[in-house]
């Protein structure tokens, strides 16, 4: 690790404010920048952590009945607290790492960085979620722009993650054997208005909605209707774990897993 | 009932309490005033010629104190290679020299260039990264049959080529093995692969080198298995140190698993620096060092054949392997795809003819050596499987195959020049299917069908060579090193003992174990005895722990010396009780005279010793302090049988294992509860093997798996809870305890009784064309065996 500055702002403007020095870098939890930062492949100069804003703590309901998560919430707060209002997406922040990782990482931080294998952004995709910012409100279907790419301007803060919740939903993971991340995860929210389905550790292009098995879920939200697809096509990660033909036909699979589950 | 002291009792490991309270005192504990820290500069690349090294930059860094390079080891010794195997012609192996830091060339990625001495390790490392290399990329070589084409880049210049050696085993019984193969009647051939395994050691390799430049006396202390093989390595080959004038030191030691036992580049730099600056200089790997500087096991391809009469007896056995050895060869690389080998491909089976090929062969990665079973996990894994396969092709049940084969008759000598002193191979077969009530399989299989799973049951055997080594026989075969064992038994006055080991405990309970039975000799509390090991300063030269050998050979040589200890105090008793030496009994920590109500106390006896007012000066010295070497005359044979049930997700490939049964026949057992928790982690380390680690590089020779990220190390829920017993015991015929060993078992013994029930369960599932599927059987692997045409 190299010498850096740390700051640790109690509200979002002083943040915003933090963040606005020469190669400033937000930290949520740190569970992916702090790894990164002890090999040297990222050398922020200045630290502004997030996690001393109360203002971005806690979960609550909106009046419109959506899950408002703030962005510094951490998995294991979501796990707990999220279980009576959206039970799928608890269970999703449940089974993030380890209780370490857990309990330091924050539901901004993973969408801020968007792993292409991470669980949340599934969930926000999946669940049609709203991210908010320090400056604005952007659809999930808007947010997420490819692996390790967002929405997010330079220095732009998730302050808040707004989940409408689902008459049904369910999220399986198959895990990567090493660092149990998503090989594959497929998360399936059943609305009034449609059927999402969103797949995360399979593209290259990041977390992406399967539109085909959508379209027959919303005919019939059965896993049978999943099994007369194909699986879906699209530029697969192919690495030491599994073949892009494998992840393809994982995504098939999970996607009937989570159908079964939710329905 | 259960022995609750002495030989055979469950005593809790008295060493834990200091691990499980964070009070143990590993090397990177150890900080010395005034000490400096070096970080390695590595090679990024497999393969590169070194045209140019500016450390102008990085010596100006804050905190440097003195970088060194490849320069700076001209004229000093390169790491030693302790086994030399002789090719089937006749010839010495190719053994390139070795250096501490790179000369003209790297070699493998993570082969060390640089080493940056520096106040702080974050300044060392720092200071390494302004180190402008001019380094040219050569063509890498990583695929062993690549490796030994003609035309092939060659790893090492001044070789013929990257064949080390081409050895044949036994070469005179090749004409038979192959006129046998001709007059077979049925033949099965399996071509399979032994991958490369990351040891892991939960602690990480470390070393503090410190100089006393008032009595010309060098230490170091290192994470190491065996202090003395290190102080002999480096002082006399490396650095040129008499053993007078060095001390090696390995404190508690994290684990092992084979890979500290070699003697490695960063301990001679930092004994070597520390002189050269004047001050400690210490060295803490990362994990990240870990996976491209410590020694890699197995790493082996492999064709297997296996010839079989009419009755379906073995007639013979043949085998072509290649055998990894990285770009330089380690410590004890040679001996392991050879005579930790070959010698076991006879099993536990009369196979009367057998033949071993081994080409050994170098390539651009990190280099292979011993890791836990070294040899005999490839050994078993070949045999097992090829007989599972001969099983199914032949519709006979493998079982039955298996028995019907078994050596049953003791001593007997197999074709592969060993000898097993004794065993029984039925008694642990039947055993195990006690254990796993075979009979209830096919309703649990019918059970998974019901629930869309495929459930398979795998069942084989395994033999060990363990106790290594009588000195003499590995002399003949290569080893440059002596295999006995030593101890020091020093009671003190007040009737307390010391005992000083050569053997090194780091993570098997020696402290415990080894107190138990010089506690059960005299009869006295198992808390009167404290096992001392890990420095060359205070126990007799040693040559460590590893090859399942501290308690067959170590325990050996502290049974000989207490049994001189034994014999002096008699001596003493006699003399206080008037009596004759030969009427003297111990027991319960008692002398007595046969026959009469004397008697005195084993703390009256050493207090005599050392108070000797009342004690025959003229005929006995007074103390109380005897050395033992030990030698054995022959290896262990400790073998067993494994079963295990799976079951496989037709959907996602994925394996899960519903129960491990292991029935080892280990001899005579110290402390049961300390075998079952070898055996536990033998097992992991082979289902870990079987279903999840890989050590894989690309055509580059970049690591794929160089953390943790990739490289899946088996956790709690990976396996099962296991059914472990011990109670079939064929005590070793030539060693004073009857003891074989258990520190291997489970890690040779696992990974076929997995791969043979997934292959079991894939042809409940109709999946018949598929005969093998290659280690680790990830979900994607086996969804991929299942899938092909």
């Amino acid at each position: 690790m190299y010498n850096f500055e740390f700051s640790k702002p109690g509200t979002i403007d002083e943040a915003v404010a933090a963040l606005g020095a020469d190669e400033a870098q937000a930290l949520g939890g740190g569970q992916t920048l702090l790894p990164t930062m002890k090999q040297r492949l990222a050398a922020p100069e200045v630290l502004v952590s997030l996690t001393g804003i109360d203002q971005m703590k806690g979960i609550c309901l909106s009046d419109a009945g959506e899950v408002c998560i703030g962005g510094a919430t951490t998995h294991a707060t979501v796990a707990a607290e999220a279980a009576a209002h959206y039970p799928a997406l608890a269970a999703l922040a449940g089974r993030i790492g380890d209780p370490a990782v857990r309990n330091r990482g924050t539901i901004g931080g993973s969408l801020a960085n968007n792993d292409p294998s991470a669980c949340y952004p599934a969930a926000a995709l999946g669940s049609g979620a709203t991210i908010i910012t320090n400056t604005r409100e952007i659809a999930a279907d808007d947010y997420f722009q490819g692996m390790f790419a967002t929405a997010l301007d330079e220095g732009e803060i998730i302050t808040e993650v707004r989940f409408p919740v689902p008459e049904a939903a369910n999220y399986q993971k198959f895990v990567q054997p090493a660092s149990r991340f998503a090989l594959v995860g497929v998360f399936v929210a059943k609305y009034a208005d449609g059927v999402r389905v969103a797949v995360t550790g399979a593209s290259s292009d990041g977390v992406f909605r399967w539109t085909e098995a959508e379209e027959v879920l919303n005919g019939s939200f059965t896993k049978d209707a999943i099994d007369a697809l194909s699986p879906p096509s699209g530029d697969m990660i192919a690495d030491l774990h599994g073949s892009a033909e494998y992840r393809a036909h994982l995504v098939k699979v999970m996607t009937g897993r989570a159908v079964a589950a939710a329905s | 009932m259960p022995k609750d002291h002495g030989i055979g009792a469950s005593s809790k490991r008295r060493e834990d309490l200091r691990f499980l309270t964070g009070r143990g005192r590993y090397t990177d504990d150890i900080n010395l005033m005034g000490q400096a820290y070096v970080h390695f500069l590595r090679s990024d690349m497999a393969h590169g010629k070194i045209n140019g090294i500016d450390t102008s930059e990085a010596e100006k860094m804050p905190g440097v104190i003195r970088i060194f390079t490849g320069k700076d080891f001209e004229g000093v010794g390169g790491l030693p290679c302790g086994w030399q195997v002789t090719d089937r012609h006749g010839n010495p192996m190719q053994e390139p020299p070795h250096p501490i830091l790179a000369q003209g060339k790297v070699r493998h990625v993570g082969d060390p260039i640089c080493a940056v001495v520096a106040e702080s390790a974050a300044q060392a490392r720092s200071a390494a990264e302004a180190i402008m290399l001019d380094i040219e990329e050569l063509p890498a070589v990583i695929d062993m049959k690549a490796a030994v084409q003609d035309g092939a880049p060659k790893v090492h210049d001044e070789l013929d080529s990257n064949l080390c050696y081409d050895w044949g085993f036994v070469e005179e019984n090749k004409d038979a093995v192959n006129k046998a193969f001709e007059e077979a009647a049925h033949v099965t051939t399996l071509e399979l692969v032994n991958q490369r395994l990351a040891p892991n050691a939960m602690e990480p390799r470390v070393a503090v080198g410190d100089y006393a430049p008032g009595t010309d006396e060098s230490t170091l202390y290192t994470t190491s298995q065996n202090p003395h093989v290190i102080r002999l390595l480096m002082g006399a080959f490396v650095l040129g140190i008499p053993e007078h004038k060095l001390r090696v030191v390995a404190p508690d030691v994290g684990g092992g698993f084979g890979s500290k036992i070699f003697h490695y580049a960063e301990e001679a730099f930092c004994t070597f620096a520390a002189k050269a600056i004047q001050r400690p200089v210490k060295w803490t790997a990362s994990r990240s060092e870990a996976f491209i500087s410590d020694a890699q096991g197995r790493d082996h391809v492999t064709k297997i054949e296996l010839a079989l009469d009419a009755d379906n007896n073995f007639t013979a056995l043949r085998t072509e392997t290649y055998a990894n050895m990285g770009a330089y060869l380690s410590t004890f690389a040679p001996s392991v795809p050879t005579w930790l080998h070959g010698t076991l491909m006879a099993g536990n089976y009369k196979t009367p003819l057998i033949y071993v090929n081994v080409k050994a062969v170098f390539t651009n990665t990190v280099p292979v050596d011993a890791y836990r079973g070294a040899g005999r996990p490839e050994a078993t894994f070949q045999l097992e499987r090829v007989i599972d396969k001969a099983a199914r092709e032949l519709g006979v049940d493998p079982v039955e195959l298996r028995r019907q084969n078994f050596v049953t008759e003791f001593p007997y000598a197999t074709p592969v020049a060993v000898e097993y002193d004794t065993g029984d191979y039925h008694a642990t077969m039947d055993k195990l299917l006690e254990m796993i009530d075979r009979d209830g399989f096919e309703a649990r299989a019918a059970e998974s069908k019901a629930r869309g799973k495929l459930r398979g049951l795998g069942i084989n055997s395994y033999i060990e060579a363990c106790g290594i080594a009588p000195s003499a026989l590995v002399g003949q075969l290569g080893a440059r090193a002596g295999l006995y064992e030593s101890a020091t038994v020093r009671v003190n006055a007040t009737g307390g003992l010391v005992v000083m080991t050569g053997s090194h405990s780091h993570g098997q309970g020696h402290e415990t174990s080894f107190a138990q039975v010089v506690a059960d000799m005299i009869g006295i509390d198992e808390g009167m005895v404290e096992i001392v090991h890990g420095d060359t300063a205070n126990t007799p030269m040693g040559m460590g722990t590893y090859g399942s050998r501290s308690l067959a050979v170590g325990g050996s040589a502290m049974v000989r010396a207490t049994e001189k200890i034994i014999a002096k105090a008699k001596k003493i008793a006699a003399h206080l009780m008037e009596a004759a030496e030969g009427d003297i009994e111990l027991k319960d920590g008692e002398f007595t005279v046969a026959g009469t109500d004397k008697s005195v106390a084993w703390g009256d006896v050493t207090l005599a010793a050392y108070v000797p007012h009342n004690y025959p000066l003229e005929e006995l010295e007074p103390g109380l302090e005897e050395t033992a070497f030990y030698d054995p005359n022959n290896f262990t044979y400790p073998a067993g049988a494994y079963a295990c049930e799976v079951e496989v997700d037709p959907d996602t490939g994925k394996v899960e294992i519903l129960s491990f049964a292991a029935a080892d026949d280990f001899g005579n057992i110290v402390n049961p509860m300390i075998v079952d928790g070898q055996v536990h982690g033998g097992l992991a380390q082979g289902i870990g093997q079987a279903l999840l680690e890989n050590c894989a590089y690309d055509e580059d020779g970049q690591l794929l798996s160089a953390s943790y990220m990739d490289y899946a190390m088996p956790r709690a829920d990976d396996v099962p809870f296991y059914a472990v017993d011990h109670s079939c015991q064929t005590p070793c015929t030539h060693n004073p305890l009857g003891v074989k060993g258990c520190g291997e078992a489970g890690a040779i013994g696992s990974p076929p009784a997995v791969v043979n029930a997934v292959v079991d369960a894939l042809h409940r599932g109709g999946h018949s064309h598929v005969m093998h599927i290659d280690m680790p059987l990830t979900p994607h692997r086996v969804w991929q065996a299942m899938h092909q045409a």
